[in-house]
């Protein structure tokens, strides 16, 4: 029986395949997938605009089918998918700011990125002069008995990125919170339009400092993707060593910052320092703290040596020393069980409507993971385990960084094991039969320690002419206003944190 | 835990000693940091810091400072929860058009005397962002910055070599 993706594609012209194809759909079509969408039967990996064109990548979740179906709309009007599936609606309210594309039937019209700051609305597609005054933001209303508001926000309190968050509190309960977020928009999608893939690697390892090894690996393989390009096996297995190290640092971060935000500072201490011994071996091995410029379009910029090798090994050798005493204190102290047992709890019902990623995901009950899913070289030759867990609380999400540390260190051990000798970069070149206004397009998903990470990219004549990165908290942001209902106030900095969604990430 | 606490009474701490002698600049640096800090400021500089727009990266690298092998506590250096309890903002990030008014009302609120730190290449000119409708550009674009500390981030010891020349500064200003 052809599976749903085939039957949507049926007929098609398929535009582009590599490795994934897409498709021009008509406005039925289209609506169709929206439909399926909001059935459960598809899960949407992400939707995004051209000047007069609209984008929707869509994944079976039971085959991993994988599909982008593109609806043309010369009159910058499509039918909104956010109406009937919730998950697009700030991606609709998103491609309106930046393309003016409106999505006819879309409930919440309000602008998302654009705070009425630029000079410019529509920036990347018609563009018309910004409007004369702006106008206030209008939260959504809360109605009730002596509820009351709490502003925070886009300043926090911490040594962490601006956003806003508008609660509505009965007493210590949360009865509502709504995220603002845009204020770091930079334009990284503008930045890219016409740059060269040299430019254009370096703004894709910083849309999101902390996952800039997932962002450079994902742009590359989406440019390899598009040039038919095929990366030296040394260095395949390489972005997998930089991937798991970036993935290792963060997740020892979040476990002791998840914990602080509970008042149990000695966790933080102690993973702070395996923290810091992750990204000193990095620096030995890869010239960078947080690797950053290391993976580039066809290959790695830098090889390990043996002195590189040797301080991931030590790394590794201190963090099983010192790490399974920190496991046990976390499961051994009621105290701060107290605090993340039952905390933000997130439903897998949610977790699935919206295929939100990495270990939000996996902490209630989905068990996507790229590395295990899609099965991309080096990790289909790799032993690891895909931790799953349906409690959804802050625990579950603590527990599964727990985990996904245990596999990492495993990971890096077979990687260095296994390391294939050979060249680190394959030449960029345009391909033979290469002429004047050729265009290339490509797509490519890793996963980064938050989640899938997904680049599509078009190139006319080896120039950015469209690039799309999507982060994992477009689908996990908008879950957190969800698993907050009913906690404390006091408890959000640590559902926040245990969350850890990136800010920079989707406002681009 | 009794058991973690116990070992680290016997365990030599990880915070990194007074650096050795032939490493002059970070030598220099714990001490007349310390010296510089306290005769102006009572052995402590209070530290509240914006991001104004960066990718987070430079963020990371602030937080290591409060690791133990940093530990930038022992320099008199705290980071504070309000703009009112500071003396420097540290600021990160091109200067979005979006943080440009929270920067500067930030500004305003941190009391005389004050100082602003410029983290990271795009906190000097934007940077890579630079040039974009929704960058304005680097820190000294909205408001007076006293020092700029480039990398892409800065390690975390470019940054206390950063806060000490700022420091220098401070106190010469104050003597001069």
């Amino acid at each position: 029986m052809p599976s749903l993706i085939d039957r949507i594609l049926e007929g098609r012209e398929i535009r582009q395949r590599s490795p994934w194809p897409r498709a021009e759909v008509g406005a039925h079509l289209w609506r169709f997938v929206a439909n399926e969408l909001a059935q459960g039967r598809l899960g949407l990996l992400g939707l995004w605009g051209e000047p007069s064109m609209v984008h929707m990548a869509i994944m079976d979740g039971d085959t991993a089918e994988i599909a982008i179906v593109s609806l043309d709309c010369p009159d910058r009007v499509y039918p909104s998918v956010g109406v009937h599936h919730p998950p697009a609606l700030r991606l609709e309210r998103t491609a309106r700011d930046l393309f003016g594309l409106v999505a006819e039937g879309l409930p919440d019209t309000r602008p998302w990125l654009d705070h009425d700051n630029w000079d410019v609305r529509f920036p990347l597609g018609e563009r018309i002069d910004a409007l004369p005054t702006s106008s206030p933001y209008r939260f959504l209303p809360v109605e009730g008995d002596s509820v009351h508001q709490i502003a925070v926000g886009p300043v926090h309190a911490g040594i962490i990125e601006p956003g806003h968050f508008r609660f509505t509190a009965s007493g210590e309960t949360v009865v509502r919170l709504e995220q603002r977020l845009g204020y770091v928009h930079k334009g990284i999608e503008g930045l890219m339009t016409g740059a060269t893939l040299e430019r254009a690697v370096e703004l894709a390892g910083r849309v999101s400092g902390d996952s800039t090894v997932a962002y450079a690996y994902a742009f590359s393989k989406a440019a390899e993707a598009a040039l038919g390009l095929v990366a030296p096996d040394r260095a395949v297995w390489l972005r997998a060593l930089l991937a798991e190290l970036e993935r290792l640092a963060n997740h020892l971060g979040d476990i002791g910052a998840i914990c602080n935000d509970a008042s149990f500072a000695l966790m933080h201490a102690h993973t702070s320092v395996l923290r810091e011994t992750v990204l000193r071996a990095a620096n030995t091995a890869f010239g960078h703290r947080l690797m950053r410029d290391v993976i580039v379009p066809g290959g790695v910029a830098r090889d390990i040596n043996d002195s590189g090798r040797e301080a991931i090994h030590a790394a590794l050798d201190n963090i099983r020393l010192r790490f399974p005493a920190l496991v046990e204190l976390y499961d051994n102290t009621a105290s701060l069980q107290d605090r993340t047992v039952d905390t933000g709890v997130l439903k897998p019902a949610l977790a699935r409507q919206y295929a939100a990623g990495g270990y939000i995901g996996r902490a209630s009950g989905r068990s996507f993971d790229a590395r295990r899913t899609l099965a991309c070289p080096p990790y289909d030759d790799l032993r690891f385990d895909v931790p799953v867990l349906t409690e959804g609380d802050v625990s579950a999400r603590v527990w599964i960084r727990v985990r996904e540390v245990e596999q990492s260190l495993s990971l890096i051990d077979q990687i260095l094991d296994r390391l294939p000798e050979g060249a680190l970069r394959a030449q960029v070149r345009p391909r033979k039969e290469a002429r004047e206004g050729m265009v290339q397009e490509g797509m490519a998903i890793t996963e980064g320690f938050r989640g899938d990470v997904l680049v599509w990219l078009r190139l006319r004549d080896d120039r950015i002419e469209r690039c799309h990165l999507r982060d994992p908290s477009w689908f996990q942001w908008p879950l957190l206003e969800a698993a907050i209902e009913g906690n404390i106030v006091a408890d959000f900095p640590l559902c926040n944190k245990s969350f850890n969604c990136s800010y920079s990430g989707v406002d681009l | 835990m009794r058991k973690l606490l116990f070992q680290s009474l016997f365990r030599s701490p990880f915070t990194e000693p007074a650096p050795s002698a032939d490493d002059a600049a970070v030598t220099e640096l714990a001490t007349s940091l310390g010296r510089a800090a306290r005769r102006r400021l009572g052995r402590s500089l209070s530290i509240r810091e914006v991001d104004a727009g960066s990718c987070n990266g430079c963020e990371l690298e602030i937080h290591a400072l409060n690791n133990a092998y940093y530990d930038v506590e022992r320099f008199g250096l705290r980071f504070v929860a309000s703009p009112r309890h500071a003396d420097v903002l540290m600021v990160t990030g091109p200067v979005t058009r979006n943080m440009r008014e929270a920067l500067k009302l930030t500004y305003d609120a941190v009391p005389g005397p004050k100082w602003v730190v410029a983290v990271g290449d795009c906190g000097r000119d934007g940077g890579c962002f630079a040039g974009s409708y929704a960058v304005v550009g680097g820190v000294a674009e909205v408001i007076p910055v006293d020092l700029h500390i480039p990398g892409c981030p800065p390690t975390p010891t470019a940054m206390l070599q950063g806060l000490l020349a700022l420091l220098e500064r401070v106190d010469s200003a104050a003597s001069g």
